[in-house]
């Protein structure tokens, strides 16, 4: 069988869901060999199917921006010809994607949702246009690359060997042209991580600023919370909640929106969202379109009610 | 003097009903277009740096013939100059033509630094910018929620999931830069006038010395098989909240099994 490489996220030496879901997905094109950048080999890369684990265990890939991390993938790539090289569609991931399918001329796809294979043929389903169309495509040059979404499979496990390789490689003085002065990590919410959680309770410029209601409503769920721009750009909740495009895309199991009119930049977050919920007071807001139920009232009131009834139930 | 390139694209309005024509390309005739919304940040960035000092922002575009209206919208802002890469065969290309067109577009230009804004709002992939300064071997610094000009030397903030990092480079840079560095201007009337009189370049791609085989559909290292609307959602049960709102909310969320 062939190789398939995976890059991947392990933040802390902690594997995320999306790059185990990347592992599980990878076995369908062929055998999976993860890629690591540090000093930590996690128990779970051959807990979820890689065959060998690639370690680049080197301070220079913290330092600069991307460009390093691409030319070493670029360098192994080169090396194993793999069958395919599965990034996580997030913003470096793409970038390193991208680059790394420049320098090996292959085609790139970039937020994939799904991977399915036929023979020797790669195809890939994207969701575009604010999530209106479903597309489906192939790399027709190279070995693919493929940026894939969180939540576009479950993560299955399957033991493997997960024989560690140590890769060694120096990065060109190109590659480090764009230097890291300072990182500071971003504190934990305890909630699920937004692109993650199966459950999203979202608000928008009808909280008036209080987002108290929705994340009692979020916790008593088990659920990640998300905010509309509106939200966000009054202040009222970090940037890194923002759903829409220009900020997450979301696909839960249930997408739960309070105060939040639904405009299209809104919908491109959350509209391939399984279940959708609202509550908003306007009974013509554009959200009450997308819905599977839609409560006309005040999130104020309802949401206290709901939550209370939650808690009840779960005893 | 600072001199400042800014990729601008035209893409087809969100609000509009976007769509594919016959040979699984974006519809960019049926439906309007407009510079991409979060171009606008990158247009309006260039010009703060340019205003904080000296200097001259040159707008560029790759696109069909409607193309020039995004270039002539960035004028409106402020900038001094456009170019309009147009071609017939550039139609239906990938990542990687775009980005090559636009690398030679670039290089045929004076420029200390060059702006893109985080990702167009049709295809919104992302990777331009990156793919830019690969090929023209410059540093990239991308996903800038703030951007900071002193001297030869540019200092953004990225705002990453994991973490908040602040990035620095010296020399020729390509930068991205997010919604989140603040908001753009509108054109006001005198900007609409003086825009009249600014000049748009048209390219070809013999001016870019690139061949018709390196771009468009035919060379694209992806193709498109099929695309089908999503299923309309149906239509769901809106109740009125007469005091029961939440207790009917949670019935119908037991009912689905989420709680
Ligand atoms: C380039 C660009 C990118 C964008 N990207 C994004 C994005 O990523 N994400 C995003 O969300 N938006 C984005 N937007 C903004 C988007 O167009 C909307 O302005 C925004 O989504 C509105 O947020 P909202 O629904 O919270 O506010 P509003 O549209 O003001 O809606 C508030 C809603 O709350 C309801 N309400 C008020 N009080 C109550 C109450 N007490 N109880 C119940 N309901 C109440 C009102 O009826 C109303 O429907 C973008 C815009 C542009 C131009
Ligand atoms: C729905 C859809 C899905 C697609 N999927 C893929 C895919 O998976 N793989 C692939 O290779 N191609 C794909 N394409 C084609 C690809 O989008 C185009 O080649 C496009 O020119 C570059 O990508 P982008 O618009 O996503 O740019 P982004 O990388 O999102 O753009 C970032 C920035 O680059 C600049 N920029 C981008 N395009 C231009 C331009 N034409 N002129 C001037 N500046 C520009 C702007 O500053 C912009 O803000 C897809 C197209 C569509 C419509």
């Amino acid at each position: 069988m062939s190789e398939v490489l995976v890059l991947i996220d392990a933040p802390e030496g902690k594997v995320t869901k999306p790059s185990l879901e990347l592992l599980t997905l990878a076995r369908r094109i062929g055998e999976p060999s993860a890629v690591v950048f540090g000093s930590e080999v996690p128990s779970q890369l051959a807990e979820y199917g890689a065959e060998k684990v690639y370690q680049l265990d080197d301070a220079v890939y913290g330092e600069y921006l991307v460009a390093p991390k691409a030319e070493a993938l670029t360098q192994l790539v080169a090396d194993k010809s793999p069958a395919a090289l599965l990034v996580p569609a997030t913003t470096e991931g793409k970038e390193i994607g991208a680059r790394v399918a420049l320098a090996t001329e292959s085609g790139l796809i970039t937020d994939a949702v799904d991977v399915t294979v036929a023979g020797d043929t790669v195809t890939t389903t994207q969701s575009v246009f604010a999530g209106n169309f479903t597309v489906d495509a192939k790399v027709t040059q190279g070995a693919p690359v493929i940026a894939v979404k969180p939540n576009s499979t479950s993560p299955e496990a399957a033991s493997a060997a997960g024989t560690v390789e140590a890769v060694s490689f120096d990065v060109t003085d190109a590659g480090k042209g764009a230097k890291i002065t300072s990182s500071k990590p971003k504190e934990a919410s305890g909630r699920p991580e937004l692109t993650e959680a199966a459950i999203v309770v979202s608000g928008g410029r009808g909280t008036g600023g209080d987002f108290s209601e929705v994340e009692a409503l979020a916790d008593s769920l088990g659920a990640a919370v998300g905010a509309s721009r509106a939200a966000v750009d009054s202040g009222w909740y970090p940037h890194s909640f923002q759903v829409g495009q220009t900020g997450k895309v979301v696909s839960p199991q249930l997408y739960v929106a309070n105060g939040i009119s639904g405009a299209i930049q809104h919908r491109a977050g959350m509209q391939t969202s399984k279940t959708i919920v609202a509550v908003n007071k306007d009974e013509e807001a554009p959200i009450f379109e997308l819905v599977d139920f839609g409560v006309v009232g005040d999130l104020k009131t309802v949401l206290p009610q709901a939550t209370e009834a939650i808690v009840a139930r779960k005893g | 003097m600072t001199k400042i390139v800014v990729a601008v694209k035209y893409v087809p309005d969100a609000t509009a009903d976007r769509t594919f024509t016959s040979d699984n390309t974006v519809d960019r005739e049926g439906v309007d277009g407009l510079l991409s919304e979060l171009d606008e940040y990158a247009v309006e960035q260039a010009l703060q740096v340019v205003e904080a000092g000296e200097g001259e922002v040159t707008v560029v575009t790759v696109g069909p013939d409607d193309a020039a209206d995004a270039v002539r919208k960035a004028l409106q802002m402020g900038a001094d100059a456009g170019v309009h890469v147009v071609d017939d065969s550039i139609a239906g290309s990938d990542a990687f033509a775009t980005s090559l067109v636009l690398a030679k577009a670039i290089e045929k230009l004076e420029y200390d630094l060059v702006f893109f804004g985080m990702a167009s709002t049709d295809a919104g992939m992302g990777v331009v910018p990156t793919l830019v300064a690969a090929r023209l071997g410059l540093p990239a610094v991308t996903f800038a929620s703030e951007v900071t000009v002193d001297g030869d030397t540019v200092k953004i903030r990225r705002d990453g999931d994991a973490a908040t990092q602040e990035i620095e480079a010296t020399g020729k840079i390509v930068v991205s830069v997010t919604d989140q560095t603040g908001e753009a201007r509108y054109p006001s009337f005198k900007g609409i006038m003086a825009a009249k009189k600014k000049p748009i370049d048209e390219w070809s791609l013999a001016d870019l010395g690139v061949e018709a085989s390196e771009v468009g559909q035919d060379n694209a290292w992806t193709a498109v098989e099929s695309y089908e609307p999503r299923p309309p959602r149906t239509a769901g049960e809106i109740v009125t909240d007469e005091g029961d709102g939440g207790t009917k909310l949670v019935e119908f969320l037991a009912s689905k099994k989420f709680v």
